[in-house]
């Protein structure tokens, strides 16, 4: 703790300012990754359950109903909690893992570090953000215990559903919970995303220019941008949601009658919500996507000792689909009746985004090529991450055709698509990260043969339990279906349910080995040195023990690009950032 | 039983695995192996890993072959509407394209985790960018996507406005939506249906048609629907409470129930439900079905078109459903007679 003291021009911090509310990014990225694991495991615990019920619809589990109550009587699920599971499992993945989870930790870990400033712009509304994020998990998980059970009307919420308490239990307080976790979660979005914006823009060390930054800073910016841009759009759809829902307002609502009951209101429309929802529902994919993508092209990078493969292409690529992702949302609406033509402009659109995919996928096997591959954990979960978005993204093609996807919406085609392109690329960047910069996080280091095991085991099942879907829907298998039983022309998929449902539950399992591995590492791992990785970029100049500021001293200036690996003419076969570029080094541009 | 076994001896292995990694760790660490170079890998996982990703490729390649074979039965048959033949070649043609691309990339990607594993002896090379590579590979995907989007566009425009004869107008349905059934309305002898709204739902009048009407009074309302082969129909789908989604996959239509708004989608079945049921690939699905089926001891099952709901809709979602039956026009006309039309229903 020398270093600590050195530095330490104000008071010496209480527990609570240090551990708790906490105004340090550091502290908070990790608050940020242990909250979001927490509902990582309860979101993929629900996912296991209701895997349960698919592939095996009529047995009784006891553990049902230890877990589940009244819901599931004798151990057999009702189908109103298979519906309510359904839509936390995917709120709480799609949100509070992948959204907050994700950027939260590591926008906040690595922008001050990798950009060399002290702090965030501001260390106050950053603890803001995290504690509004804490109070919106709370509210959620809360939820999950009220008497008419939590929200059920599928993640998106659509309405009428989701307004009319007699349309489904679900949407009693289970859904006005929802609506106040998630506009809870809003606000700590923006607040996380305005600060990281400020403070990417205005405390660059000297030498840092925009083209000088990491990839991984680029994609932090451009999802905070995206996120600015698109969550108040969500936030007023779920406003009007929650007037509808208990002032009597008609902005979602027309011509209703509803068990029994006919309602008043009038003149209103269920696809406005839709179009709201998706104007921040498409661009939310990359927002959980393109934090994952950053990381990949650093780790990536990193371990294969080489630059990355067209780095402006990159940084063009993510701009390019951070525009695109404004124009396409109609593509979830083909079906709602819209009018043909704008379905034609989605369509456009939407195949665009498969122009820059398409760059990222080249340029991150490019650089693979020639390489001297060092493959660590974060390594294999990077290259997991370019195989499942390129399955993914392929299948995108197909959905993002109107003429195709009317046959395939709402079927387990997209269910498939959407956990690979999205659910799987994003887990594995974020698993990446947590393997890649554990050492900065925790001054420790992980365990590497455990890292390999949690890989394998994570990489063969996550294919087994999604790659099947695709089979099922085009075997038009609806989704959201409680059981499929009820169908003669459905009963030869049970086979292939039986085989999902069994590597869900290996692979959730599986996740076991990680969370020891994270735990016990933290607390009990070997010390790491400074720059385990031997990387270029500014994070790995900081001390192992976290000090408040960061760096003891000045902070260092940068020279160079971050991707100066295996340069000619160099001795070894990286160059910090923080190596002045030499009189005779041959000129690269950067 | 069986599956309960098998999950937990998934568990007991996850353990087993992670007991046997820390003893090796640790055994390890005593010998001293492990000293600055376990945060770093060894030239030896890199060897091992790299081996690895080669053996996932063929495994994913491979299971991706077993599964088109084995799967092959269980698919949707042939389309058996008239825009559905054209939406399958569509979707034939982009499989066909991103099934080339999967083989091609995949394979990369994997081998080249494989071949380029690291060695210290070895050192990579610097190689920043390459105008002409990336050219290449911007363009190509721009120009097969050009093509991709033209054939879209002009099937889906084709399927939202078809084109019909000029003494042809299509027969119009109503399909409407309720938590949790089905309902047909056929605007009969006029082709027109009478004005609804839910306001009117009273007693017999289920769908809320207005009686005053005068278009009402011949229209039939029917909890099957019936349509003759060969002749367009023009639905038209109402909702009376939550949305819904009136999907009849073996036509490849799909049309979302909204309430508050009335959609439309026109079809032209062209295959009878007598001639789906000798298709031999229905056949295969149906023997293969009821094989499974009597293994359980539920009765055989005969095929059927179907419309089933695929928007969440409630508790009941999963089993929303409407039997559909395409035949010969004399057939069609035989079932319409025996139905009550609106006024003899009031
Ligand atoms: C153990 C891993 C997982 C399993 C077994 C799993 C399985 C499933 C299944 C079977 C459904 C239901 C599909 C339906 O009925 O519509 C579903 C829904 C969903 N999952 Fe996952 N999933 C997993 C992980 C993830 C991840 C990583 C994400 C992150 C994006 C995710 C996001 C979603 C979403 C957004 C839905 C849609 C919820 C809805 O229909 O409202 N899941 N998941
Ligand atoms: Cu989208
Ligand atoms: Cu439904």
């Amino acid at each position: 703790m020398a270093t600590h003291e050195a530095h330490d021009h104000h008071h010496e911090q209480s527990f609570v300012e240090k551990y708790v509310f906490s105004q340090d990014h550091k502290m908070i990225a990790k608050q940020f990754l242990i909250t979001g694991m927490i509902m990582g495991i309860i979101g993929v615990g629900m996912s296991m359950l209701f895997r349960l019920q698919l592939a095996w619809p009529d047995h009784s589990f006891p553990i049902l109903e230890t877990l589940l109550g009244k819901w599931a009587p004798d151990g057999v699920m009702d189908p109103n909690i298979y519906l309510a599971l359904v839509t936390i499992h995917g709120t709480i993945m799609v949100f509070f893992v992948l959204t907050a989870g994700l950027s939260g930790t590591f926008s906040n870990l690595l922008i001050p570090l990798q950009i060399g400033a002290r702090d965030m712009a501001s260390g106050f509304i950053n603890m803001l953000s995290y504690w509004f994020f804490f109070g919106s998990s709370i509210v959620m998980v809360i939820s999950l215990f009220v008497e008419s059970g939590p929200a059920s009307a599928g993640w998106t919420v659509y309405p009428p559903l989701s307004a009319l308490p007699q349309a489904i239990p679900g949407s009693g307080l289970g859904m006005t919970l929802w609506l106040v976790s998630m506009s809870l979660f809003i606000v700590s979005s923006l607040l996380g995303a305005l600060n990281y914006i400020v403070t990417v823009l205005n405390l660059r060390t000297k030498g840092m220019s925009m083209t000088r930054l990491p990839l991984t800073i680029w994609a932090f910016f451009v999802t905070a941008i995206l996120g600015v841009l698109s969550f108040p759009v969500l936030f007023s759809a779920a406003l009007l949601l929650i007037f509808d829902r208990s002032m009597g307002t008609s902005f979602y609502l027309s011509d209703i009658m509803v068990a029994g009951e006919l309602l008043s209101n009038q003149g209103g429309s269920p696809v406005l919500y839709q179009h709201l929802f998706w104007f921040l529902g498409h661009p939310e994919v990359y927002i959980i996507l393109l934090p994952a993508l950053g990381i990949t092209s650093e780790v990536i990078s990193t371990n294969a000792r080489k630059p990355i493969f067209g780095y402006r292409a990159m940084v063009g690529s993510i701009l390019a689909i951070a525009f695109l992702s404004f124009i396409v949302w109609g593509h979830h609406m083909f079906v709602t009746g819209m009018n043909p033509f704008l379905g034609s402009v989605f369509t456009f659109t939407t195949l665009l985004i498969a122009i820059p995919s398409a760059v990222k996928a080249f340029n991150y096997i490019t650089t693979l090529w020639k390489g001297n591959l060092r493959l660590t954990p974060a390594m294999l979960f990077s290259i997991g991450l370019v195989s499942t978005f390129i399955t993914g993204g392929l299948t995108g093609l197909i959905l993002g055709d109107s003429a195709l996807d009317i046959n395939v919406h709402d079927t387990y085609f997209v269910v498939a698509h959407f956990h690979i392109v999205m659910g799987l690329s994003a887990i594995f960047g974020m698993f990446a990260g947590v393997y890649h910069w554990f050492p900065k996080m925790f001054g420790r280091r992980m365990i590497k043969s455990l890292g390999y095991v949690h890989f394998w085991v994570t990489f063969v099942t996550a294919y087994g339990v999604f790659f099947p879907m695709h089979f099922l829907g085009m075997a038009g298998l609806p989704r959201r279906y409680y059981t499929n039983t009820s169908f003669p022309m459905f009963d030869d998929l049970a086979d292939i349910n039986v085989m999902v449902s069994i590597f869900a539950i290996v692979g959730g399992i599986a996740q076991l080995v990680f969370i020891f591995n994270f735990f016990y590492s933290a607390t009990r791992g070997k010390r790491a040195s400074m720059n385990p990785w031997k990387s270029n970029t500014l994070e790995w100049t900081t001390p192992v023990e976290h000090i408040h500021g960061n760096w003891p001293g000045e902070i260092p200036e940068v020279h160079r690009w971050a991707y100066d690996y295996s340069k000619p003419g160099m001795e070894d076969d990286f160059v910090p950032q923080t190596v002045p570029i030499r009189e005779n080094e041959v000129e690269t541009g950067h | 039983m069986e599956t309960l076994l098998i999950i937990i001896v998934g568990i007991l292995g996850v353990i087993a695995i992670t007991q046997a990694v820390r003893v090796f760790e640790l055994s390890a660490a005593v010998k001293g192996e492990d000293g600055a170079d376990n945060e770093n890998v060894t030239d030896k996982d890199n060897r091992n890993q790299g081996m690895l990703l080669l053996i996932f490729m063929v495994l994913l390649l491979g299971g991706f072959i077993a599964m088109v074979i084995g799967y092959k039965d269980t698919l949707l048959p042939v389309s058996a509407s008239e825009h559905g033949v054209n939406v399958d070649n569509l979707w034939d043609i982009s499989m066909w394209l991103i099934i080339v691309v999967f083989f091609i990339t995949q394979p990369i990607l994997f081998y080249f985790g494989y071949k380029f594993s690291g060695r210290k002896d070895r050192k990579a090379v610097y190689m920043e960018h390459n105008n002409r590579l990336e050219f290449i590979w911007t363009i190509v995907p721009a120009v097969v996507l050009a093509g991709l989007i033209i054939y879209g566009l002009s099937t889906w425009s084709n399927i939202m406005n078809p084109v019909l004869d000029e003494n042809e107008d299509p027969m119009i349905v109503e399909i409407y939506a309720k938590q949790f059934a089905w309902t047909a309305r056929y605007s009969g002898e006029d082709n027109q249906l009478g004005y609804a709204n839910v306001r009117m739902i009273g007693g017999t009048n289920t769908l809320g048609v207005d009686p005053d009407d005068a278009a009402s009074l011949d229209d039939v309302i029917t909890t099957e629907l019936h349509l003759p082969v060969n002749k367009p129909v023009l639905f038209k789908f109402r909702s009376q409470d939550v949305i819904h989604s009136a999907y009849m996959p073996h036509f490849r239509l799909q049309m979302n129930c909204v309430p508050g708004t009335k959609t439309q989608f026109m079809l032209t079945p062209t295959m009878t439900t007598e001639e789906m049921r000798v298709d031999p690939e229905m056949q295969a699905k149906v023997s293969r079905v009821n094989e499974i089926r009597g293994e359980r001891g539920d009765e055989a099952w005969q095929f059927d078109y179907i419309l089933l709901c695929n928007k969440i809709c409630g508790s009941a979602h999963y089993n929303m459903q409407m039997k559909v039956v395409v035949e010969s026009e004399e057939e069609y006309n035989k079932w319409m007679s025996e139905q009550k039309s609106f006024a003899e229903l009031l």
